[in-house]
């Protein structure tokens, strides 16, 4: 992959911060979501809530009803393909997606191998649960890295720790010595180029969004003052009273997300949030999926 | 001489590291209590001209923004930013600040595989070609009278000016080279003059 598209590919994720990605499921409710002020959309067939509930294999989705979806709407589309599957994603880019999500939230493909990203021209986002995966799968080409949280959920508690990890693990990175950045590369099991970057940098070299649990003004904001670049939310829109109310709320959240009286009047008046499963009454863990 | 950034959405962090490169303060504009702030110029940003459209009608900001510019404040708008200012859009049906007298096509060059890096001459600053990525990027098909054009890519029109509304298709933010800003910041110091 020529480097160009790389840093192409970095800074379409640019463009997407201080934004809320929304999952959809069909063109109307991408519709709903870009008039709430969705700045991108997540096209599949079932949303997280309904595939924990379903059970079963969950795979990338047809592509007529992404088709579908980048017709209703102008906003980028992105799409979810299995980790390892990287016959999903050469359909995806067939499809001239925005972003393909390489995502533990359909059945993995593979249990060892991440799909090597930078043999595609299509931007890829992953999920991390910590500095090290985060690094691994940027090392693969991801140009966009989130959190893993917990999907389906409507439970932020993995969300949280997970991005406190991440930045925790930063800091520590900060504070080695320019020589003890070897060892550190080698126990992370990450580059080390990467690795002097976050050094240096003090933040991955990618865009860092939070996904996984999100499903109030409150969440969104939370997920921000924790340093998330922006949010992913997923059944907490359309599995709750009125999405188009809460959508435009999370929207307006994001942005304002230290403006403590303004998060009070978006919370006002949403209808019922999703109902969610705590994270300790969950018999199936996909953040351990793809490490 | 301080640069207001509009911070609703979008690539605005990257406007504000140019500015702090080129010694110039600059705040955020998230509110409608920000524009009550004081300011000599504002910026644009790139990002999903949908959404900070919106946001702006929301969070009752549109009115005052434009009264700044029809007032004279310089303004910048790249990418998203510029479709913020045009007049037209050519598909679409909406309109957000429509200040400026350009008809723009939004996603002109198609998805993110159309994405590209040029090198072009930036003509508001002599010859001297500059990088210019475009991401998702739109182009200008045509422009009024008083308008001048700065820049094309293929014959289309990818940057202009219009008195001190200044807007680019690509993102000078996102590299190294500060021309397109100074040029901005020209425009915000004979402005206070």
């Amino acid at each position: 992959m020529e480097d160009n598209r790389y840093n192409l590919n970095k800074e379409l994720a640019q463009m997407l911060k201080g934004g809320v990605i929304m999952d959809v499921t069909t063109p109307e409710q991408a519709k709903i979501a870009e008039e709430a002020g969705a700045c991108a959309v997540m096209a599949l067939e079932r949303i997280p809530a309904d595939i924990r509930a379903a059970s079963g294999v969950a795979r990338m989705s047809d592509p007529k009803m992404i088709r579908g979806i980048q017709a209703a709407v102008s906003i980028p589309v992105m799409a979810k393909v299995r980790i390892g599957h990287f016959v999903e994603a050469q359909i995806l880019e067939a499809l001239e997606i925005d972003y393909v999500d390489e995502s533990e939230v359909l059945s993995p493909a593979d249990d060892t191998h991440h799909i090597d990203k930078s043999k595609f021209k299509v931007p890829f986002v992953c999920g991390a649960r910590d500095l090290g995966e985060a690094l691994r799968r940027i090392q693969e080409g991801a140009a966009m890295i989130r959190t893993k949280g917990e999907p389906g959920t409507g439970d932020i508690i993995q969300a949280v720790r997970h991005m406190r990890k991440i930045n925790a693990d930063m800091r520590r990175v900060q504070t080695l010595l320019a020589d003890e950045l070897y060892e550190a590369a080698k126990n992370l099991a990450v580059p080390y180029e990467l690795l002097k970057y976050v050094h240096e940098h003090g933040k991955l070299p990618v865009v860092n969004f939070a996904a996984g649990g999100i499903a109030t003004p409150a969440d969104a904001a939370l997920m921000m003052q924790l340093g998330a670049e922006g949010v992913f939310v997923g059944s907490g829109i359309f599995k709750s009273g009125n999405p188009a109310k809460r959508a435009n709320a999370i929207v307006k959240a994001v942005t304002n997300y230290q403006d403590a009286e303004m998060l009070a009047a978006l919370s006002e008046d949403l209808g019922e949030a999703m109902v969610g499963i705590n994270e300790s009454e969950i018999e199936l863990l996909m953040s351990e999926r793809g490490k | 001489m301080i640069i207001g950034v509009l911070a609703v959405q979008g690539a605005f962090i990257e406007h504000r590291n140019m500015l702090d490169m080129l010694g110039v303060n600059s705040m955020e504009i998230r509110n409608k209590m920000d524009l009550s702030k004081s300011f000599d110029g504002i910026i644009l940003p790139g990002g999903e001209s949908t959404v900070m459209g919106k946001l702006l009608c929301d969070l009752d900001m549109i009115d005052d923004i434009r009264q700044y510019i029809s007032k004279g404040m310089p303004v910048f708008g790249t990418c998203a930013g510029m479709i913020l200012l045009a007049k037209t859009i050519v598909n679409s049906p909406m309109k957000h600040l429509g200040t400026m007298d350009i008809s723009v096509v939004r996603n002109a060059y198609g998805r993110q595989l159309g994405s590209f890096n040029a090198v072009a001459s930036f003509h508001g600053e002599g010859e001297k070609q500059i990088p210019m990525p475009f991401i998702r990027a739109p182009y200008i098909e045509s422009v009024g009278e008083d308008v001048n054009v700065l820049s094309r890519i293929n014959g289309r029109i990818v940057a202009a000016q219009q008195g001190r509304q200044l807007v680019t298709s690509f993102h000078p933010e996102l590299t190294k080279d500060p021309l397109v800003h100074r040029h901005f910041l020209k425009l915000v110091k004979d402005y206070l003059q």
